[in-house]
């Protein structure tokens, strides 16, 4: 039986130029999502490879080579290891609570003082000496252009006189620093939102300037307090700068540890890998689970 | 901005005088304690009279209790109007001391003859380091380094417009891709320079990379024993962190565009690439500069990946300045001579920052 009813030509090319746009898209796309995720696969898989394996730069577990726990057992990590007392997973530990500690505390100090200018520079004129609004605000952000290695030195100078090289505290007051401004950025951004309307009812039913704060516009404000907590995570989490200048045996931090596995004989890929990817691992999980929060954080400010 | 959107509240503050004594008596008394411990602590340094100190702590401690008296006293002095101060009071007294101090420091720094290893201390030598910088041809090179590497922002941002566009059309597993291009950011450059800068890279017979470019047919794949290459290399693995931070903020660019402009544009006769570039590229105009100029702050930092891949060779052609500057510190303990580079490097990016934006406000005024 023979069709009776045909597209029109015009409408098949139609199709067909359609079908290869999406072709073309689709593979774009995966090719893209390849070239993202494969180092992350790299990572993972060479932390459960034998030296041989490594050598002869196989790729696939369970096909190429056989998986074996050499990696993880090099850091105390292994399930067989995992029970017995290990100086190197203690080193880790410490490693991963040190960078933990400072990043975490960082990045919370530097959204709760960030937020609370935030929300001073867009509600409250300020003028101090010569400057407006505009210009403090200006201020804070130009905080961004400053390279960290401008600073480097003088605190290494200024943190050795005041005994705070090598300390908690000296890294987490350079850390809130460097994302201040990021933090700033994005409250502003948060707060200009939101109608002042709601502040003023909120006076009017006679709470106090701090507790319409606290209690009406930083929930609203929460999401974006989320997303600018994040980014500091990420940013502090990772920094090496700093880490690697201002701290030498008691507080140095994961990537400080990551980039010290030099040892006498050569690199061995699968400790590094192992360390590798517990170094990212955090960061890989909040990407995927808080995914949305990120990418709000960073549209943040494009979109005027 | 105009003031209107200011929140604007009158309030009757009854300060007594009793009050306003007790405010200035907080900020000149801590004041004072301040200046009592720092004047101690430079008798001790300076007079040679041994006072008991170890360290600068106490000054430090002194100057936070003043930083605390500074903030209370607001309330105390000016009631609701200081309550609105404290606001902002708490980030501009951390930022000041945190920057304002150590680039004053950093000046003197600068112009001294200072090396952390040798006994003799910070000795005051003038233009000396100016002179030393000026016949540096590694300064040099690294500076124009870094120019190839702020150029290097144009095909990231190409690449990153693309992306962009494509997550913006119809496509099934959309949060997978967004997800996916996203996690690169999130990981961090020293373990990316190592997993990827040296273990595909650089392990000889056995590194991805390096096995696909042998299968391309090229003889001896050494990424990083000659110098483009492996500034392209860095470039590359520069890009592959930070093209996912333009693509969201091009993305949510690209979502704010009004849907109606571009089925406006489809019914004029618009289709494909002249609706793009007649309608989108303008349209995405502002954030396209926001999104440069926020990246090329980014990459005037970069520095971890050529630290640990390359340590700035072969030969400096790797370098960026931030490199440069940490080796001068981490192999020679030049400290004055490389605070000094330090601050030629901010007033070259201020000179640069400045005449960028100017250009980035002029292009897109006559448009909004």
């Amino acid at each position: 039986m023979s069709q009776i009813f045909h597209d029109a030509p015009a409408d098949r090319q139609f199709r067909a130029k359609w079908f290869t746009g999406r072709v073309a898209i689709y593979g774009a796309l995966l090719l893209w999502a390849f070239i993202c995720l494969f180092p992350i696969y790299w990572t993972a898989t060479t932390s459960f490879k034998a030296a041989a394996d490594v050598m002869k730069g196989s790729m696939i577990p369970y096909v190429d080579f056989a998986p074996k726990w050499l990696g993880w057992k090099s850091l105390g990590l292994s399930p067989e290891t995992i029970l017995q007392d290990s100086t190197v997973r203690e080193e880790f530990l410490r490693r991963f609570w040190n960078s933990t500690i400072i990043a975490g505390s960082s990045s919370v100090l530097a959204t709760v003082i960030g937020a609370m200018a935030a929300y001073g520079l867009t509600r409250f004129q300020f003028k101090f000496l010569w400057m407006k609004n505009d210009d403090i605000s200006f201020f804070f952000l130009s905080q961004l252009i400053l390279p960290p290695v401008v600073l480097a030195l003088p605190f290494l100078v200024l943190y050795k006189e005041l005994a705070l090289l090598d300390s908690h505290v000296g890294l987490i007051a350079i850390y809130t620093l460097s994302v201040l401004p990021i933090v700033i950025w994005i409250m502003k951004d948060q707060f200009a939102s939101i109608p002042t309307e709601l502040e003023e009812a909120a006076m009017v039913d006679g709470l106090s300037i701090w507790g319409a704060f606290l209690t009406i516009i930083l929930p609203i404000a929460l999401p974006g307090m989320v997303a600018a907590l994040i980014l500091s995570l990420v940013l502090t989490w990772n920094e090496y700068f700093f880490a690697a200048l201002l701290t030498s045996t008691y507080a140095n931090t994961l990537p400080v540890m990551v980039a010290s596995q030099t040892g006498s004989q050569g690199i061995s890929w699968w400790s590094m890998a192992a360390l590798s990817f517990a170094a990212i691992l955090p960061l890989i999980v909040i990407g995927i689970g808080l995914e949305r929060f990120i990418i709000k954080g960073m549209a943040a400010g494009a979109v005027k | 901005m105009s003031s209107g959107e200011y929140l604007h509240v009158v309030t009757v503050d009854d300060i007594s005088s009793g009050r306003r004594l007790l405010g200035r008596a907080m900020i000149w008394g801590s004041l004072g304690l301040l200046a009592l411990v720092a004047g101690l602590q430079s008798q001790q340094v300076w007079g040679g009279q041994d006072l008991g100190f170890t360290n600068w702590r106490p000054t430090l401690y002194a100057y936070l209790v003043f930083s605390i008296c500074l903030c209370w006293a607001q309330v105390i002095l000016r009631g609701e109007q200081g309550k609105r101060t404290l606001f902002v009071l708490p980030a501009a007294l951390f930022v000041v001391s945190l920057t304002v101090f150590p680039l004053l420091f950093g000046m003197i720094i600068a112009l001294s003859d200072w090396n952390l290893s040798s006994p003799n201390g910070r000795q005051f030598n003038g233009l000396d380091n100016i002179r030393q910088m000026w016949a540096d041809p590694f300064y040099w090179n690294a500076l124009t380094n870094m120019i190839w590497y702020c150029l290097a922002i144009l095909p990231e941002y190409i690449v990153a417009f693309g992306l962009a566009l494509m997550l913006n059309t119809q496509i099934r597993a959309r949060k997978f891709f967004r997800v996916a291009f996203l996690l690169p950011l999130m990981l961090s450059p020293v373990a990316v320079s190592w997993m990827i800068g040296k273990s595909m890279l650089v392990i000889q017979p056995a590194g991805p990379i390096i096995r696909l470019l042998r299968t391309m047919g090229v003889e001896s794949p050494a990424l990083f024993s000659n110098g483009w290459t492996a500034k392209a290399v860095i470039m590359a693995m520069d890009a592959w962190t930070f093209i996912p931070f333009m693509m969201i903020m091009i993305l949510a660019g690209l979502q704010a565009i009004p849907k109606e402009l571009q089925e406006a544009a489809r019914v004029d006769g618009a289709t494909g690439w002249k609706s793009f570039w007649e309608v989108t590229f303008p349209l995405m105009l502002p954030v396209s500069i926001t999104a440069l100029l926020i990246r090329l702050i980014f990459k005037l930092k970069l520095a971890d990946v050529i630290i640990n891949v390359t340590s700035g060779g072969p030969g400096g052609a790797t370098d960026s300045v931030t490199s440069f500057i940490f080796r001068e510190y981490r192999d020679r303990s030049n400290v004055g001579y490389g605070t000094l580079l330090a601050m030629v490097y901010l007033v070259i990016i201020i000179v640069v920052m400045t005449v960028l934006m100017k250009f980035a406000d002029k292009a897109l005024r006559p448009r909004t």
